[in-house]
C-alpha cells in the first residue's frame, strides 16, 4: 500500500473520490439499507390491503390502494388501546421510581464516600449483568407470594431491578465531573446533604439525568419477558406482549394488524429517541467507556 | 443527635441507599438466591417443592433437548457475536469517517437497537413467512431461485435465520460503542504513522486495535452475555423450534417451567447458564484487559 492509501480520519482528503464511493459510501448505503429496511417493510405492510399483502404479482415494494382498515382494526377491534397505556403507565412510573433511587444511591456511592461505598459501587455495576432471563422464575414465585400477580405493579416493582445498576452507573460519571469545590462552599455555609443535591448537583447533571432517563423508559418499554411471565389479562399486557401474545390467532395471521401493532408500538420510543439522540448516545457510550 | 447523624457519611449513605437498596434486595438478590434453590426442588405451578438435590441437574444432562439447548445457545452466541462485532467494527470505522449528514447516519443505525425487540422480531416473522417472504419473491424474481425458502420450517435455516434477526438487532450498539472509542484515538497518531510509513492496514494493528481493546473488551462482554441469555427473538420467531433446533437456554426454561409447569426444572436450567456466563465475563474481560495491559508495557 502507497502513502496515498488512506483512508483514516484527518487524511481523507487526500483520498480519491471514487476510492471513497467504493470503500465508504456503498457499504455505508448498504448498512443503512439492511439496519432499516424491516421498519420500511413494517410500515409498507400495515398500509397494504389484506388482496395485495397476499398476491405474489405486482411489486410488492409499494401499495397501491393504501388503507387504514388494519389500524381501524387494532384500535377499535383488540384491546390495543390499552396495552398501550399500560405500557406508558409502567414506563414511566418504573422509570420515575428508578431514577429517584438511582439519583440518591449514585450520590451516595460517588460523594459521600460512607465506608463500603466501593463494594456497594462494585456490587450495583454486577447487579447489571444478572440477566432477566435467570431471574423470571424466582421472581414469578416472588410477584405471586405478594399478590402482585396479573398487576401492573409486578412490572413496576420489579423493572427497577435492571434500570436502577444501568441508572446509578450511568450517574456516577456524571456526579464525577461535577467539582468538589462547589459542594465544599456550601457546606460551610450550612447546607445540609439533601439541599446540595437538589440544588446543586442535580441542576448541573441534567444531560445525565436525561439520557438515564431515556435509557430507563426505553428499556421498560422493550421489556418482555417478566411482562409475559407475571401477567395474564389481555387489560394488564403489555404493548409487545400484547401484539405477540393476543393478535396471532390460529393459523390465520393478520399481517396488516401486526405490522400496524409493531409499527404503532416502535413509534414512541423512536420519536422520544430522535428528539434526545445525542443524550442517548452520549450516555450509551459513557456509560460503556466507564 | 439528628444534627450528628445528618453529618455522619456513613448514616446517609445508608439511608441515600435504602430505596436502591431495597429493591435490588427484594427483586433481585433475594430472587437469585430463590432460584438457586428451586433449582435443587421439584417445585411445580401451584405446589411447593421437596428438596431434591441434583435430581434436576441429573436428569437435564442425560435430556437430548436440554443438550440440543445448550449446544444452540453456544452456537448462537458465538456466530452472532463474532459477526457483530466484525459487522459492528466495520461500521463504527465507516461512520468515523468525514461524512456529509454524519448526525443523521448516527441517529438512523441505532433504531434496530432502540426499538422493542418482540416488535422487530415480528417484523422480521413476516420477512421470514414461508410464502409471502419477500426475501424469497426477490430471489425468485431475479431468477436465483425457483422455490420459495422456508426460512422458520426448515432445522438449519432457523438457526440462520434467528441468528441473522439477533446480529440486525445488535450490530447498532456494537457500532455506536465502538465509535465512541475511535473518536477518543487521536488523529496526530495516525498522522505520525503515516509520516513513518506506516500502511492502513498497519496503522489499523498498530494503532486503532491496541487503543480500542479496552472498550472491545466490555462491548463485547456485554453482547456476549446478552446474545446467550437470549429470549424474546426465539420466542417470538420460533418458539424454540422446529423439532427445537433453535431453542436457547432462556427459552427452555421458560417452555418447561412456565408453560410446562416444572418450576423447579426450569430454574435448574436457568441456573445453568450461570457458570458460562461468569466464563465469558471473566475471560473477555480479564483476557483482554490482560493483552491491552501487555502492549502497553511493550513500549
Amino acid at each position: 500500500m502507497k502513502a496515498s492509501d488512506n483512508d483514516t480520519q484527518g487524511m481523507a482528503y487526500l483520498a480519491s473520490l471514487p476510492r471513497r464511493v467504493v470503500t465508504l459510501y456503498i457499504p455505508l448505503l448498504i448498512f443503512v439499507f439492511v439496519l432499516l429496511f424491516p421498519f420500511y417493510w413494517m410500515a409498507v405492510t400495515s398500509f397494504k390491503p389484506d388482496n395485495e399483502l397476499l398476491s405474489r404479482s405486482g411489486n410488492p415494494f409499494w401499495v397501491i390502494a393504501p388503507t387504514l382498515a388494519h389500524f381501524k382494526k387494532l384500535l377499535f377491534n383488540t384491546s390495543y388501546p390499552e396495552w398501550m397505556w399500560n405500557t406508558v403507565f409502567v414506563s414511566v412510573v418504573a422509570t420515575f421510581v428508578s431514577l429517584l433511587a438511582s439519583v440518591l444511591a449514585a450520590y451516595a456511592i460517588e460523594r459521600l464516600r460512607f465506608r463500603g461505598s466501593r463494594q456497594v459501587g462494585l456490587s450495583i455495576f454486577l447487579a447489571y449483568l444478572v440477566p432477566p432471563s435467570i431471574l423470571f422464575i424466582p421472581l414469578a414465585s416472588i410477584v405471586f407470594q405478594l399478590g402482585l400477580f396479573d398487576t401492573k405493579w409486578a412490572l413496576i416493582l420489579t423493572y427497577p431491578t435492571f434500570l436502577i445498576p444501568f441508572s446509578t452507573w450511568l450517574l456516577m460519571g456524571y456526579f464525577r465531573s461535577i467539582p468538589f469545590e462547589l459542594e465544599e462552599c456550601a457546606l460551610i455555609d450550612g447546607a445540609s446533604r439533601l439541599q446540595i443535591l437538589w440544588k446543586i448537583v442535580l441542576p448541573l447533571s441534567v444531560p445525565g439525568l436525561i439520557s438515564a432517563g431515556i435509557f430507563a423508559f426505553t428499556l421498560s418499554w422493550n421489556e418482555f419477558i417478566y411482562a409475559l411471565t407475571f401477567v395474564s389479562s389481555s387489560e394488564v399486557k403489555t404493548v409487545p406482549v400484547g401484539v405477540v401474545t393476543e393478535l396471532v390467532e390460529g393459523d390465520v395471521y393478520h399481517w396488516g394488524a401486526l405490522m400496524a401493532g409493531a409499527l404503532l408500538g416502535s413509534l414512541p420510543v423512536a420519536v422520544i429517541y430522535s428528539f434526545f439522540v445525542e443524550y442517548y448516545v452520549s450516555g450509551l457510550t459513557g456509560a460503556v467507556k466507564e | 443527635m439528628l444534627h450528628r447523624l445528618q453529618n455522619s457519611r456513613n448514616f446517609l449513605g445508608l439511608a441515600f441507599m435504602l430505596p436502591a437498596g431495597v429493591l435490588l434486595l427484594l427483586f433481585l438478590t433475594y430472587p437469585l438466591g430463590l432460584g438457586v434453590w428451586l433449582g435443587f426442588t421439584d417445585t411445580k405451578i401451584g405446589r411447593g417443592g421437596e428438596w431434591i438435590g441434583l435430581q434436576n441437574y441429573e436428569f437435564l444432562w442425560g435430556d437430548s433437548v436440554t443438550r440440543l439447548a445448550l449446544f444452540n445457545t453456544l452456537f448462537y452466541t458465538t456466530v452472532a457475536s463474532v459477526i457483530k462485532f466484525g459487522l459492528g467494527l466495520w461500521l463504527a470505522i465507516l461512520l468515523n469517517e468525514r461524512l456529509p449528514f454524519q448526525t443523521f447516519f448516527r441517529s438512523v443505525i441505532l433504531l434496530p437497537y432502540i426499538v422493542p425487540t418482540a416488535l422487530s422480531a415480528i417484523a422480521f416473522w413476516w420477512i421470514y413467512d414461508s410464502q409471502f417472504s419477500i426475501i424469497s419473491w426477490a430471489l425468485v424474481k431475479m431468477g436465483l431461485i425457483d422455490q420459495y425458502i422456508d426460512f422458520l420450517g426448515d432445522p438449519y435455516n432457523a438457526r440462520l435465520a434467528t441468528i441473522v434477526a439477533n446480529i440486525w438487532r445488535g450490530v447498532p450498539f456494537v457500532a455506536i460503542t465502538l465509535l465512541a472509542g475511535l473518536q477518543t484515538i487521536s488523529p496526530s497518531l495516525y498522522e505520525a504513522g503515516a509520516i513513518d510509513g506506516a500502511s492502513g492496514w498497519q496503522r489499523f494493528r498498530y494503532i486503532t486495535l491496541p487503543l480500542l481493546t479496552p472498550i472491545i473488551a466490555v462491548v463485547m462482554t456485554f453482547s456476549v452475555l446478552f446474545t446467550f441469555t437470549d429470549f424474546q427473538l426465539i420466542y417470538v420467531l420460533t418458539r424454540g423450534g422446529p423439532l427445537n433446533a433453535t431453542h436457547l437456554m432462556a427459552t427452555l426454561s421458560f417452555q418447561r417451567a412456565i408453560s410446562g409447569g416444572a418450576l423447579g426444572e426450569g430454574a435448574a436450567i436457568a441456573v445453568a447458564m450461570v457458570p458460562f456466563l461468569l466464563a465469558a465475563i471473566l475471560f473477555s474481560y480479564f483476557g483482554l484487559q490482560r493483552r491491552a495491559w501487555q502492549q502497553g508495557s511493550d513500549q
